[in-house]
């Protein structure tokens, strides 16, 4: 049983302007097995706390902390992040040119076990995963993203989750660009990180679509910088009938 | 809109341009130095002293360390044969013939001073020659050339309808300039690799002249990684009907390191074909490229097909990336032609994402690099060179400093 911690998280990003806040107090657990959502108006900065827990250079943390399991989260380079196993499945991945989606996932998972896997398991692990995303065996071979539709490289970022096992994912928008199967492919790998590891997930959307198929324990508002409410499942079909109207209106 | 592309693409300034050209005719936009001159009419000949002596300020010696190759454009070379070994391949005959033989000139004539001395001391060319319809692979070995200034002269004559692969695999010493003809005949495929992993002081001068005869097909590669300056300018003559080449080119430059290359491709007859590649990587304090690309679809060359591009990845400051595409049309009726330069920085966005799967920064950036030149290794097509490309770079790549990008 792990524990993923946020207290009172105060962040900034500089801009030509200057600095702006975006994150202004954010406080957050996550217990191994849980899964949180994240839903907000767009520029609330969801986007901003998925990048500051993955430890994104550009976002920079004034105040408060992080902690998995009592270890300072933020102490920590982005890859010592992964390795602690904090995951991040982008809103938007990273196309690298002439790097294998084969190469990139054994490389990746070298790192995280600290040990290159044995190679007929891994070889079954990744043909099985792939398969059961329906993703086509051929893009092992193409380069990491390139020419992937959206609704492929979040599938993508959702094959590396089952394959790197880590313990908490937060998920940012993965269900954007997502048709029906899709939705459904997608999250069915979700349910299965989270049955087979007790993958805690923080799960940012914007609709409540996807938690039919991933059902949250919690469901936070974040509104300007926080979180605005928060409640159970119910709250999520709430914000779907009303919107974020009310909390806007709060916030001021 | 004008053709010339900016001098030079600096570290400080990361740039792109691409452009694609329509049905017009242009000008060679390459310096001021020069009167604006189409480039099939430039200076040529095999005697160093029809050329001025040279100073640095002319078209094509600007980019150069001029100061450290007097040895080459003025002084005296040995000529004699060249030490060399060679694998064994059915079709595939090597011999000594004199400079009197015809084939000698039969494909180019120097367009500088280091050429032309080259020619006029070589006393012997090396004829490679493939045989008709054999499927052939050789590999060409250099690596005791010593480390007085030398000229070398090869020659690389495909017969029709061959096809083969030639290696010329460039280690140890040498302070060498030469000329290597290539004739591809009517229909052959031929790929030609020079790879350059000389000893840090070694000083390589070279000029490539292509022949593409008519159908044939020339896959021309330059690999250029070891030695203090390499300074190798291919040119590709599309002389006959729906000749295809392909022009590739890999480097990689460490401090203080000089690697040049001004490419140069002739469309001269109906629908022929072109594609220049050329991707190379900067790491260190002077580390310094050269990529010229003149493309010159000629008044014959209707339908021709043409683009060029050159990629820079600079992987720390005090680096400096010149990447000049440089085209002319004489004909209305190509089927394209385009071409593309950039000159950019490591992608940080590519790194956090590697980070972000446990991957540390150094191993993350090696695989953003060696990704980044791939693009050239995997058409090579050797599976042997491949992994020795991939070791070389490996190598390279452990010297990066991952502090000087902070
Ligand atoms: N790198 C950055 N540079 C400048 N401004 C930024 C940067 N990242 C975020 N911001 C700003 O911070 C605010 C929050 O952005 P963030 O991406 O976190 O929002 P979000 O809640 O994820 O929005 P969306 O629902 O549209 O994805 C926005 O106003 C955004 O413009
Ligand atoms: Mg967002």
């Amino acid at each position: 049983m792990s524990t993923l911690k946020i207290t009172d998280l105060h962040v900034s990003v500089e801009t030509e302007q200057g600095t702006t806040q975006i994150l202004r107090g954010v406080d957050l657990i996550i217990n191994s097995g849980e899964t949180h959502a994240i839903m907000g108006p767009n520029g609330s900065g969801k986007s901003t706390l998925a990048y500051t827990i993955a430890g994104h250079p550009k976002y920079k943390v004034e105040s408060g902390s992080i902690t998995l399991d009592g270890a300072d989260v933020l102490a920590m380079t982005v890859d010592e992040r992964a390795r602690a196993g904090l995951f991040l499945a982008m809103q938007y991945p990273v196309e690298i040119p002439g790097v294998t989606v084969t190469n990139f996932l054994r490389t990746a998972k070298t790192a995280i076990d600290g040990e290159a896997p044995a190679i007929r398991n891994w070889i079954k692990d990744v043909r099985v995963a792939m398969e059961s995303l329906r993703m086509d065996k051929t893009f092992a071979e193409r380069n990491v993203n390139e020419g992937f539709s959206g609704g492929e490289k979040k599938r993508h970022e959702i094959l590396q989750l089952e394959l790197l096992k880590p313990r908490f994912a937060v998920l940012d928008e993965t269900d954007s660009g997502l048709d029906v199967d899709a939705l459904k492919i997608v999250s069915e790998g979700v349910n299965r990180a989270k049955e087979s590891t007790g993958l805690g997930v923080l799960l940012i959307t914007h609709y409540t679509r996807i938690l039919r198929y991933i059902q949250p324990d919690f469901v936070h508002v974040f509104v300007n910088g926080r979180i605005a409410e928060e409640g159970g499942p119910e709250l999520a079909d709430r914000l779907e009938n009303e919107g974020y109207d009310r909390f806007l209106e709060l916030a001021v | 809109m004008s053709l010339a592309s900016p001098d030079t693409a600096t570290t400080t300034t990361p740039t792109t341009t691409t452009e694609q050209h329509g049905i017009k005719a242009h000008s060679n936009g390459a310096g001021r130095v020069a009167p604006v001159q189409t480039r099939s009419a430039r200076f040529k000949s095999t005697h160093p002293e029809d050329f001025e002596a040279v100073n640095g300020r002319e078209l094509d010696w600007k980019h150069s360390p001029v100061a450290k190759l007097t040895a080459f454009t003025g002084g005296d070379l040995d000529g004699s044969r060249f030490p060399y070994s060679a694998t064994e391949s059915a079709g595939v005959s090597f011999s000594w013939i004199p400079v009197t033989d015809p084939r000698v000139g039969s494909v180019g004539i120097p367009e500088d001073r280091a050429s032309a001395n080259a020619w006029s001391a070589a006393t012997e060319v090396l004829l490679v020659s493939i045989g008709a319809e054999d499927v052939s692979e050789v590999t060409i070995t250099r690596d005791a050339l010593g480390s007085a200034p030398r000229a070398a002269h090869i020659i690389i004559e495909a017969a029709p309808f061959s096809k083969s692969t030639v290696i010329i695999r460039n280690t140890g010493a040498a302070q060498l300039v030469e000329n290597v003809e290539i004739l591809a005949g009517e229909s052959a495929n031929l790929s030609v690799i020079s790879v350059q992993q000389w000893n840090a002081d070694a000083v390589h001068l070279g000029s490539h002249f292509a022949r593409i005869g008519r159908d044939a097909n020339l896959k021309h590669a330059l690999v250029s990684l070891g030695g203090d300056v390499i300074r190798i300018n291919p040119s590709a003559h599309l002389a006959e009907a729906g000749g295809s080449v392909e022009l590739l080119g890999l480097y990689f430059a460490d401090a203080g390191q000089h690697i040049e290359q001004q490419v140069y491709v002739f469309h001269d007859a109906p629908q022929t074909k072109s594609r220049v590649t050329y991707k190379g990587a900067l790491q260190g304090k002077g580390a310094r490229t050269v990529w010229i690309g003149d493309v010159l679809i000629g008044s014959k060359g209707i339908g021709t097909d043409s683009y060029e591009q050159n990629r820079n990845l600079v992987l720390s400051e005090g680096t400096r990336a010149d990447s000049i595409p440089n085209l002319e049309i004489e004909t209305g009726d190509i089927a394209g032609a385009g071409h593309a330069s950039a000159t950019g920085r490591f992608d940080d966005e590519q790194l956090f994402y590697l980070q972000a799967r446990g991957i540390n920064e150094e191993e993350a950036r090696k695989l953003v690099v060696r990704g980044f030149l791939n693009e050239i290794v995997q058409q090579l097509h050797v599976p042997a060179l491949e992994a020795d490309i991939h070791a070389a770079l490996d190598s390279e790549l452990e010297n990066v400093h991952i502090a000087s990008l902070r």
